[in-house]
């Protein structure tokens, strides 16, 4: 019976934590953004972040991607992501960073960071 | 099919070909004359090849959780061919991620055909920039891995279109390799029957998805002067073929999974069918350039049948 009082207290502790989080978001939610990978889209395709930020790629899909800077050299290259696989990048630099999938380069997206 | 008449042994077998898989084209039908074999071709002794495709190794999502089996299973149907055919060819997307494990189990498992086999790269096989595919399979090629070859009088041509990615945009072969496909059939007589094979479509397919070369107008164009071409690829995991002018285009099945028909969902991401469906939607090619006068056959045989 022990973990039926449990779970209720563990439940308003989960709630607890995720306003702080929600409120102290104006504030650090900068510093790491993820861009989903699903059905063959970026998403957010057009990200905007301030210096220092970590970008984080999740590919979602059952077929591998990659996430490449446009330009050469590359900014950025990530090896295939195969699914649930990650890939993170920290951008130091402002500017404005295309990248694509060069396994379906119609795949694109932006990151601009100012 | 149509001639009863000069029906023969080779005939009543591709009937039954075409009895069980449901899929026989000849390049006959609709198709001008010019496509039907040369005289020079005609000398040769017949030739009959095999293509396989998009095997995917390494692939283990719940459209196909054993590609290993599908591909087993093919390489067992290739070995069994009679007559046995002269070579593979292996239109790409041999692994799922280019990881070393991956080509050597596909490369343990198509030992089984017991053929020679000549591959060009997927996309998926290029994931480590071409590293593992290029020490495998690279040896002698051109460029990024392109060359060609001579069997039975008919001249294969390999082309090579995942290398050459841009934003946004669609593959292509590039002009380097262009310029070396115009030298390489320089020599040839027009009536040197040519089959080109790559793994993204040459014919715009679907370019939404990105199922076609954004050059291959540009390729194509030192190739129309001869009278039989034939363009066979895989990429898009199912049968498809169109005809423009002297040049026949045939998209392949996989071994591993179905993709959707062109546009027939949100992406090209795999099929998911019913287990005990699965192998009706993969297969192999056989190719044939019969004696005589007879056309070209194409058989699509799905590993079910």
């Amino acid at each position: 019976m022990a973990w039926q009082r449990i779970a209720p207290v563990a439940a308003v502790a989960a709630i607890g934590a995720g306003l702080l989080f929600h409120l102290g978001g104006g504030v650090k939610a900068a510093e790491i953004r993820e861009i989903d990978i699903d059905n063959y889209t970026f998403s957010p395709g057009d990200l905007t972040v301030p210096p220092g930020t970590t970008v984080t790629w999740i590919n979602h899909d059952e077929t591998p991607h990659t996430v490449v800077a446009a330009g050469d050299p590359h900014a950025f290259r990530s090896g295939g992501l195969d699914t649930d696989d990650k890939f993170s990048f920290t951008f130091t630099k402002a500017g404005v960073y295309q990248y694509l999938c060069t396994v379906h380069p119609y795949m694109t997206g932006k990151v601009v960071v100012k | 099919m149509s001639n009863h008449d000069s029906m023969n042994r080779r005939g009543v077998l591709g009937c039954m070909a075409w009895a069980g898989a449901g899929l026989l084209w000849t390049m006959s039908g609709g198709v001008p004359r010019s496509l039907l074999l040369s005289e020079a071709a005609a000398a040769t002794s017949g030739l009959s090849f095999v293509q396989i495709s998009d095997t995917h190794i390494g692939f283990n999502k719940p459209a196909n959780p054993d590609t290993a089996a599908t591909m087993n299973a093919a390489v067992t149907r290739i070995a069994a061919l009679s007559p046995k055919p002269a070579f593979l060819i292996h239109t790409g997307d041999i692994t799922h991620l280019s990881k070393p494990e991956e080509f050597d189990t596909a490369a343990e498992i198509i030992k089984g055909a017991g053929s020679e086999v000549h591959y060009v790269p997927g996309e998926h096989d290029w994931l480590d920039q071409g590293q593992g595919f290029r020490q495998r399979h690279g040896q002698g090629t051109k460029g990024d891995g392109w060359y060609s070859f001579d069997s039975s009088g008919v001249h294969f041509i390999a082309l090579v279109n995942v290398v050459n990615f841009k934003a946004g945009s669609l593959t292509s072969l590039g002009a380097d390799q262009i310029a070396w496909l115009k030298d390489d059939v320089s020599g040839l007589s027009a009536s040197t029957p040519i089959v080109v094979f790559t793994h993204i479509p040459l014919w715009a397919v679907y370019p939404a998805w990105g199922w076609a070369t954004a050059d291959s107008a540009e390729a194509l164009a030192s190739l129309k002067r001869f009278g039989s071409v034939t363009v066979l690829n895989g990429h898009i995991h199912q049968v498809l073929q169109k005809v423009e002018g002297n040049v026949t285009f045939h998209t392949a099945m996989s071994t591993a999974y179905p993709q959707p028909a062109p546009g027939a969902a949100p992406s090209p991401g795999p099929l998911k069918v019913p287990a005990d469906k699965l192998r009706a939607m993969l297969g192999i090619r056989q190719v044939t350039y019969l004696e005589g006068q007879q056309p070209q056959a194409l058989v699509d045989t799905p590993l079910s049948a």
